[in-house]
């Protein structure tokens, strides 16, 4: 498959948070892209800096947290020398996010369908009845029944899902070019997660949104990410397409990680990933699940690898399987 | 195999209050009450674990918090190692503690901001046996040991520890009393994914080595197959089908069963989705829809669901209630 | 197999220790920091104003009276030549006791009731509630003069008419909190394990329901202060000869028109700063006692 243009490129990104005991290295040198149409699955256990990332992404880092270092592409635009007024100017509008919790980001006192319409009179510049019109629109693009007579309800009033639903509607209000979806489906039930990943993915190929799709679960990668991420303790270890990262997963840390996961569709034998996630105060340079890894050399403690590319579109960053001592499964 | 525990038909209803409940009753030509729990019936062996499982507001929460008096029973029974627990008395009840212990779902939730790891895992110590300050001191170490904390972590505060030691804090205090059967609401829910692996193992062995068994509520119906021996499903107060967990996994006979596993994302992009789905969305636990309460959104459905449904037997020691089988 | 703690808690190699981390909470907080040091200065010279106080309150000396600012007296003195500070000190003596005092009985009273009326619930909140109603139904100030007119003129019955008119905040603070928190997984944890009713109230949910109780008493503290002030100021409550912020205060503002402005300055000021105190060491009190503070910004 040729790559296809990246949307948004992050380079070496380090975010370190000050505290009275010394830096936190939230992230540490992440580099990834998003590609035009295709949804990116960034996956990692909490603390592995996946939500700090896409914070970055959005210029809303602050004190005590900044970012160290590294660049931030979006669309050609380097977003990180940007000041905060530009950024207001692309958060929302060419970046949108939803998160894990929609009902307590809607606003409780006023009617779902105004806070979308707001969305076009503010961005679009259109006048209340077609920004109502549109927002209208939006709700029966995302799935919800009876929108008109829903657009005039409160946020109490929806179920989990539907105001899910609804935060997607106001995310892809703009046409942005990139959605980032922070645990979109962590707070909802099984069978409402399944169809608000369907609609993501549905969305994303009918309005050309690429989606950076953020979650722990390896289930909700494979059923709809087409390439993935994976994060350790704030470093990237490894990129690959979806089928490959698990039918040949590269890097140690996914190994664990894919043969950690309990299945419903057969009886399997669970191996937890060994060793616990290191602190990240103070850390020594060098490959940071090294003190997990079964393959783990000296080398490993004092420099951090770089991502090399093991088979086609495949990267992961591992000296044991550059040099091939742990060959890819 | 002697029966631990075993719940005949057991009710927990809630009547609303309010005027606008009231309006509404004064409508419907009844009292408006939500039935959270509307007849359950299941049984949980001797050193075995029971998978309950279903989405949020089925009920299966409330079961766990009608077994442990937190929420009290309006109908039905509750029998547990040979006692009947629906009409005891608090005193009586309190003895019955000790074999009778929960892990909730929110690890950090459940235990005081305010205390210190040690103090939590002795205190059911403190309240039901009669050991001194050295000898509890020395029980909730070893039992600290044993879920994998280590004893210098017994003075940090909640706040100090990750979600997964919580967790095990959490286990630990439930286990200080060598309880006979634990309650495990969703235990695993608030974890990250890696953790669940060592936590579920944790379980299984301690379970082992025990001879403990577990009521174990979930909607993660992949830790539910790798834990539970038998599995019982839930749906809007009453259980829809009960058979062992291969059984269950593999050939599922309900149709909300079959939904269920259906959206479960499986970690492997080459499986195979089941497009079987429901429509619309779960009724509100008020208005409960006559005979099979699926009804309003099985694909299958047919003018006959709308009678009772019968629970029957539709494969050895495999339950299910519905019209179609 | 244990999982390690992603927290500041587990101690790096160049870990400050407990000295150095309390330093750098009081210099963040240096407003709170200095405004405790000022009311510890005041506590501590008003208790032992035997020896702090340069005179003795009522020791006179026409020779010096009405005199300004100076060497001999620091603050000036008064019409019968006694020493400003020294009154001043002494006076806080009644001035931070009752303040001090009312709160505390306020406090005790207003959360044992409260916290029945929320672990209880039902006609006994009911009950509760209807009967701080009819006392919130009062301006407090009118209600603080009413009781002391009432009662008499006292030091005594001045803490409690204060004591009295606070009751009803702790209660109803005490109560939400405790609704609040019963609600919580570690109370049902708590019942669960088997604990008895006092229990949970003692050891699971006051010592968490007490926190905005904390920032509450603080700024009491300080509204307490003002009242007794005010009734001194308008002739109720403390009475001279015995010496008392606010009835000096009173006294001192006959004295603007002819000039010595130290009467009614001095006096006013010491009550501006330590009800300005109080209001600044609220919130970080709280955040201090709070074991999750520790060690974050």
């Amino acid at each position: 498959m040729t790559a296809a243009a990246p949307v948004i490129e992050v380079r070496d990104v380090s975010v370190r948070f000050a505290t009275d005991y010394g830096d936190v290295h939230a992230v540490d040198g992440a580099s990834f892209a998003v590609r035009q149409g295709e949804i990116l699955g960034l996956v990692g256990e909490s603390g592995s800096g996946k939500s700090v990332t896409a914070t970055a992404i959005l210029g809303l880092i602050r004190r005590p947290g900044r970012l160290a270092h590294g660049s931030i592409v979006l669309g050609g635009r380097e977003l990180t020398t940007l000041g905060q007024e530009e950024l207001q100017k692309i958060r929302g509008v060419e970046v949108a996010m939803i998160s894990q919790t929609p009902r307590t980001a809607l606003n409780p006192l006023i009617t779902v369908g105004r806070q979308v319409a707001r969305l076009f009179t503010i961005h679009a510049g259109l006048g209340k009845s077609e920004a109502r019109r549109r927002a209208i629109e939006m709700l029966a693009l995302v799935g919800i029944p009876e929108p008109e007579r829903r657009a005039r309800q409160y946020a109490h009033q929806f179920s989990g899902g539907m105001c899910q639903r609804v935060m997607i509607a106001m995310a892809l209000a703009t046409s942005p070019r990139l959605l980032i979806a922070d645990e979109p489906t962590t707070g909802l039930d099984v069978s409402t997660a399944a169809r608000i990943l369907d609609l993501l993915r549905e969305l994303g190929a009918r309005t050309g949104a690429s989606i950076l799709l953020i979650t722990h679960d390896l289930g909700v990668v494979a059923q709809t990410c087409h390439r993935v991420a994976v994060m350790h303790a704030g470093q990237v270890v490894e990129v690959a397409p979806v089928r490959a990262l698990f039918a040949h997963p590269a890097h140690p840390y996914t190994r664990a990680l894919v043969h950690s996961i309990p299945r419903t569709d057969r009886a399997i034998a669970m191996e937890p990933i060994p060793g616990a996630v290191p602190s990240l105060l103070n850390v020594a340079p060098g490959c940071r699940y090294a003190g997990r890894c079964p393959w783990a050399e000296d080398r490993c403690r004092r420099e951090k690898p770089g991502m090399t590319e093991i088979a086609p579109d495949h990267f992961a960053a591992c000296f044991a399987v550059e040099d091939g001592r742990a060959a890819p499964v | 195999m002697p029966r631990l525990c075993e719940l005949d038909d057991l009710k927990v209803h809630f009547p609303l209050r309010g005027t606008a409940a009231w309006l509404r009753a004064l409508k419907d030509g009844h009292p408006s009450v939500v039935r959270a729990v509307d007849g359950v019936s299941f049984h949980v062996d001797a050193g075995e674990t029971l998978g309950l499982v279903g989405e949020s507001g089925c009920g299966k929460s409330t079961v766990a918090r009608a077994l442990v008096r937190l929420v009290q029973p309006t109908g039905g029974r509750i029998t547990f190692d040979g006692a009947e627990l629906t009409g005891l008395s608090d005193e009586a009840y309190n003895k019955v503690r000790p074999n009778l212990q929960m892990v909730f779902q929110d690890p950090a939730a459940s235990l005081n901001p305010r205390l210190p790891v040690r103090r939590m895992v002795e205190e059911p110590l403190l309240l039901h046996t009669g050991l001194d300050a050295a000898a509890r001191r020395a029980r909730a170490e070893a039992v600290l040991e044993e879920v994998g904390l280590g004893v210098e972590l017994a003075d940090r505060y909640p706040h100090e520890l990750s979600g997964g030691q919580c967790q095990r804090v959490n286990i630990a205090r439930a286990l200080a009393t060598n309880p006979r059967l634990i309650v495990l609401d969703e235990p695993t829910s608030a974890l990250d994914v890696s953790l669940r692996a060592r936590v579920i193992l944790l379980l299984e062995e301690l379970r082992q080595r025990h001879g403990l068994s577990y009521l174990f509520i979930s909607h993660d119906l992949a830790t539910v197959r790798y834990l539970a021996s038998r599995v019982a499903v839930m749906y809007l107060g009453v259980i829809v089908e009960e058979a062992e967990a291969a059984e269950l996994f593999d050939r599922p006979a309900h149709p909300y069963t079959r939904a269920l596993l259906a959206a479960v994302p499986e970690p492997d992009p080459e499986a195979k989705r089941d497009p079987f789905t429901l429509s619309g969305e779960i009724p509100s636990p008020i208005d409960i829809p006559g005979g099979c309460r699926l009804r309003t959104r099985c694909p299958l459905a047919q003018p006959i669901c709308a009678e009772p449904v019968p629970y029957r037997e539709v494969a050895p020691g495999h339950f299910a209630a519905c019209h179609l089988l | 197999m244990a999982d390690i703690a992603p927290s500041p808690a587990a101690p790096a190699p160049s870990a400050p220790t407990t000295a150095r981390l309390v330093w750098r909470r009081l210099r963040r907080n240096w407003l709170s920091a200095g405004a405790l040091a000022l009311i510890a200065l005041m506590a501590v010279a008003a208790a032992l104003a035997g020896w702090v106080a340069p005179y003795e309150p009522d020791e006179t000396d026409a020779a010096a009276a009405l005199a300004a600012p100076g060497l001999h007296h620091w603050l000036g003195t008064d019409i019968y030549g006694r020493d400003l500070l020294s009154r001043i000190i002494h006076a806080g003596q009644v001035d931070l006791t009752v303040a001090f005092g009312a709160t505390a009985l306020a406090l005790v009273i207003g959360c044992s009731v409260g916290a029945a009326a929320g672990l209880y619930r039902g006609i006994v909140d009911l009950a509760i509630m209807r009967c701080v109603d009819s006392v919130m139904a009062f301006p407090a100030f009118i209600l603080a003069m009413a009781i002391t007119a009432a009662l008499g003129n006292s030091v005594t019955n001045v803490l409690l008419a204060i004591a009295i008119t606070q009751i009803p905040n702790y209660l109803r603070l005490i109560r939400s909190e405790i609704f609040r928190i019963r609600e919580m997984e570690y109370a049902d944890a708590a019942r669960v394990v088997g604990n008895p009713a006092w229990r949970i109230m003692f050891i699971h949910l006051l010592p968490n329901a007490l926190p905005p109780i904390i920032v509450q008493a603080t700024l009491a503290m300080g509204y307490a202060l003002l009242t007794m002030a005010a009734l001194s100021f308008i002739g109720l409550g403390i009475q001279p000869p015995q010496s008392e912020w606010g009835s000096m205060t009173a006294e001192g503002a006959q004295y603007i028109v002819t000039g010595e402005w130290w009467l009614f300055l001095f006096p006013g000021l010491a009550i501006v700063l330590m009800v300005l105190s109080f209001n600044l060491i609220g919130d970080s009190l709280r955040d201090f006692l709070d074991p999750r503070m520790r060690g974050v910004r």
